[in-house]
């Protein structure tokens, strides 16, 4: 059994179609964490000794939010420059997160094609995330490819809604049972683009 | 010599002799007596026209009633009756019967040593009011005991003028034609008495009645001309009309313009008002005690000084014993018995007057009259000295030996408390622990001390008091924390801060809304309303626990503080130049109303400001 920790910054809540429902899922899974930022901190008075001992206590972390210019809302960045600190999350005493899972767990208005080499953004979401990887990779643990959903504002609308759901949901499970394919999903761009075939069969399914 | 000349003299005098004055802590009043004695009875550059410019001067004692009285609600007048009638009354009775009793004594004739006992057991209102007012004592409980009586003494200056003509020992003089101002000549003096009565009452009401509804309309018509010296203009109009009306039917001119002050206390144009007569009454009763120093006559003076300033120290020394006695009787505070009794112990302006007429009415002999004209000069010229020695050896004293004293203070930092309750102790703590200097006043002991056990440096004292804000090293310090929880004496300590020590940043805890306003007219740099901050804490927790998401919550709340900064802004020049009127309130109205679109998160264009950011683009847009 692994923990997850999923950070939640979204500083509009109320308008949210794709994070809120996402956030409800991680809520209610046995062996995940979610921590609504922006309604603990709606000052942004973050305690940092509080957060990091939530890190302490928890083998994954990922931050769910919605992409904002191609980067986190203020207050997950807040959250990085304040409880990353140094002795703690790097330096050469700086190990407290060695080991640990990180990964992005993010919506983004633009479709899947506007995320290419000749898309509208000239680069992989995957590429674009590059100061969370070093961040993870200075703190000495383990990137994953972002679990992504494109076009989310329209999701509704196209009736993807509820397999995005399904998705995140199968994602966390098997994240908490460890049953992920650790090697092969850093080797992808996306872990939700390869979720089939990095999921590990259920032992106990096996088994039967 | 041409008037400008003269004008030239007086303000050069003062000039010089006020400023040296108060930087020696004598107050402005000893200061201009001082110019008068130089440039009259010394230098000799005035002469004859002293006596004429008392009398024109002594309109800014007129004024200064006026002043008072737009400061005095109804309310409180009513509340300062038993004090007006009983303190004010004895004082007089007594004061009157023990000095005509020893005028008698010295075998004057009954009538005289009446007529002279009236006059004397009257006190200097030009120079206790302006003294109290300049020190900020005009709240205590001293200060108001002494204005009552001066108000009564006033309005007994009424019948003492109707009196003195009966007093006649000798052929009567016929007037000098320069004692107009309360000769009781007046255009009623053929009427019957009842009727004369009925003119008085009437004229009363119609001042009343003026002030209530008529005055408002006018003055609101005047100030929509946005003519500043227009309405200077007007304020000196009513006075001045107001004065001449009263004078008509034989009443004290002072009287009148006090009850109109009274009348207009609670009307919007109090302030302007205010800032508009206070330049003249500076100026003219300034003028006023520049006259009274330079009309002592030297040659009388050192032809008998032993019986002169016997006469001035017999005189202090028996007002001063019946106004400590009724300070006892009337239970006092110890502290403010002193003030109460030193202050009013000098015999007043309306001495002159006063023997001017009981000279033209063959009550009193001229050279008693002369003599005893300069005795009051010179009983109106000690009395600065004895504030100074009420403030600088008895006060200080008698806090000593009635709760604690007033600590010497030795410390001087870079910012000063005034007033540590639960509010200025959160500043103070937050300016302490940022690393910065901090010194503390307040007048409630228990405060101080638990300060003090948990080591901060505190000083006992009311921290409105000029002398103890020196004290506390207002000179060096950068900043100056108000947050006493007197809103009046807040702003008056901000006024006096704000002008006497001009590099001081101020900081200042607002009752409300209009006081930021007043607060920031009187100098403040910053006015916070004291509980504006802490009500929408609460608000923005309570939506919260109504469900709210908490950062939703907090952005309500930021757009309620913003909107509402914003409608304090919008209404402060409004204010300033027009106080509460109609356009005021809708304004206030119509912003009230915005504000509820304002917490509603729809399209509405004021509700933006709490539902603008972090919105994605319109669906389709495809662009995006
Ligand atoms: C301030 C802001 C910046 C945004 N920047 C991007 C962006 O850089 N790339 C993108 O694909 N979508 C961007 N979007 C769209 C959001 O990612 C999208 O609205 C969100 O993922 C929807 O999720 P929700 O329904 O949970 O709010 C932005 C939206 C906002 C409000």
């Amino acid at each position: 059994m692994k923990k997850v920790l999923i950070l939640y910054g979204h500083p509009r809540n109320d308008r949210s179609e794709m994070n809120l429902p996402m956030s409800a899922i991680a809520r209610s899974l046995d062996g995940v964490t979610l921590v609504d930022l922006y309604a603990e901190y709606p000052t942004f008075d973050i305690s940092v000794e509080k957060e990091q001992q939530r890190l302490l206590d928890h083998d994954i972390v990922a931050f769910q939010h919605p992409l904002y210019w191609y980067s986190v809302p203020a207050l997950l960045k807040e959250w990085q420059d304040l409880v990353l600190e140094h002795g703690f999350a790097y330096g050469s005493h700086g190990t407290a997160l060695a080991g640990k899972l990180f990964f992005n767990a993010v919506t983004c208005g633009a479709s899947r094609s506007a995320y290419r080499h000749d898309g509208a953004y000239r680069r992989e979401l995957r590429d674009l995330l590059a100061p969370f990887e070093e961040t993870a990779r200075l703190c000495k643990m383990r990137f994953l490819p972002p679990f992504e959903i494109y076009a989310s504002g329209h999701a509704r609308e196209d009736g993807r809604l509820e397999k995005h759901l399904a998705d995140y949901h199968r994602l966390l499970v098997a994240l908490v049972n460890d049953r992920v394919d650790l090697e092969r999903a850093e080797r992808g761009n996306s872990l939700a683009e390869d979720l089939d075939n990095i999921l590990l069969p259920d032992d106990s399914e096996a088994a039967s | 010599m041409s008037l400008l000349q003269d004008a030239f003299v007086y303000l050069v005098a003062a000039v010089i002799a006020v400023p040296i004055a108060k930087r020696l802590g004598l107050g402005s009043v000893l200061g201009y007596l001082i110019a008068g004695i130089v440039i009259g009875p010394l230098l000799g550059v005035v002469g004859s026209e002293t006596e004429k410019v008392k009398h024109f001067a002594e309109f800014g004692v007129v004024m200064m009633l006026f002043l008072v009285g737009l400061e005095l609600q109804p309310a409180m007048l009513w509340k300062m009756r038993a004090k007006l009638l009983g303190l004010g009354g004895l004082q007089v009775l007594l004061s009157t019967a023990l000095i005509g009793g020893l005028g008698v004594a010295f075998s004057l004739p009954w009538q005289t040593a009446l007529a002279i006992g009236m006059t004397l057991a009257l006190s200097s209102t030009a120079i206790v009011l302006q003294t109290l007012n300049e020190k900020g004592q005009m709240k205590t409980v001293g200060g108001q005991s002494s204005f009552s009586v001066l108000l009564f003494q006033d309005i007994a200056v009424i019948p003492m003028l109707a009196i003195l003509p009966l007093l006649a020992v000798s052929h009567a003089l016929g007037g000098d034609g320069s004692h107009t101002a309360q000769t009781g000549h007046n255009v009623l003096s053929a009427l019957p008495g009842w009727l004369q009565a009925l003119v008085i009452l009437v004229v009363i009401a119609a001042i009343i009645g003026t002030g209530r509804y008529l005055i408002r309309p006018v003055f609101r018509f005047i100030a929509e001309a946005k003519l500043r010296e227009i309405f200077t203009a007007a304020a000196l109009l009513l006075v001045i009309g107001i004065a001449l009306l009263m004078e008509a039917v034989g009443l004290s001119p002072a009287l009148g313009t006090f009850l109109a002050g009274v009348v207009l206390s609670d009307s919007e144009y109090r302030h302007e008002l205010e800032s508009d007569i206070d330049p003249f009454k500076g100026l003219l009763l300034g003028l006023f005690f520049i006259s009274v120093g330079a009309g002592v006559d030297f040659e009388l003076l050192f032809g008998a000084p032993g019986t002169i300033f016997g006469l001035a120290f017999g005189i202090l020394s028996l007002k001063f014993i019946v106004l400590y006695i009724l300070a006892v009787g009337f239970r006092l505070p110890t502290a403010d018995r002193w003030l109460f009794s030193l202050g009013l112990a000098q015999a007043g302006e309306f001495a002159f007057v006063l023997f001017g007429f009981a000279l033209s009415a063959g009550a009193i002999p001229p050279d008693l009259a002369k003599m005893l004209t300069l005795v009051v000069a010179i009983t109106m010229l000690i009395t600065p000295a004895l504030f100074i020695l009420h403030d600088r050896v008895i006060a200080p004293r008698l806090v000593e030996k009635n709760e604690r004293k007033a600590d010497i203070i030795d410390e001087t930092g870079p910012v000063v408390v005034a007033g540590v309750g639960r509010y200025g102790q959160v500043v103070a703590r937050l300016l302490m622990s940022s690393g910065y200097k901090v010194i503390v006043l307040d007048h409630d002991p228990q405060e101080i001390e638990a300060l003090g056990r948990v080591g901060i440096k505190t000083f006992y004292g009311d921290a409105s008091r000029p002398d103890l804000l020196h004290a506390a090293g207002l000179e060096e310090a950068k900043l100056f924390v108000a947050a006493i929880d007197n809103r009046d004496q807040q702003t008056l300590m901000v006024e006096h801060v704000a002008k006497t020590y001009p590099h001081l940043k101020i900081v200042a805890r607002a009752f409300d809304r209009h006081h930021v306003y007043e607060l920031e007219i009187a100098g403040a740099h910053v006015a916070e309303r004291e509980l504006f901050e802490s009500s929408i804490t609460m608000g923005r927790k309570a939506l919260v626990l109504l469900g709210l998401h908490p950062f939703l919550a907090e952005r309500k709340s930021r757009a309620f503080r913003s909107h509402d900064l914003e409608t304090l802004d919008q209404l402060r020049d409004r204010w300033i130049t027009e106080g509460v009127d109609q356009h005021y309130l809708d304004t206030i109205k119509s912003r009230g109303e915005q504000l509820l679109d304002v917490m509603k998160l729809d399209n509405n264009e004021v509700a933006r400001q709490a539902d603008d950011g972090w919105l994605p683009p319109p669906k389709g847009d495809a662009n995006s």
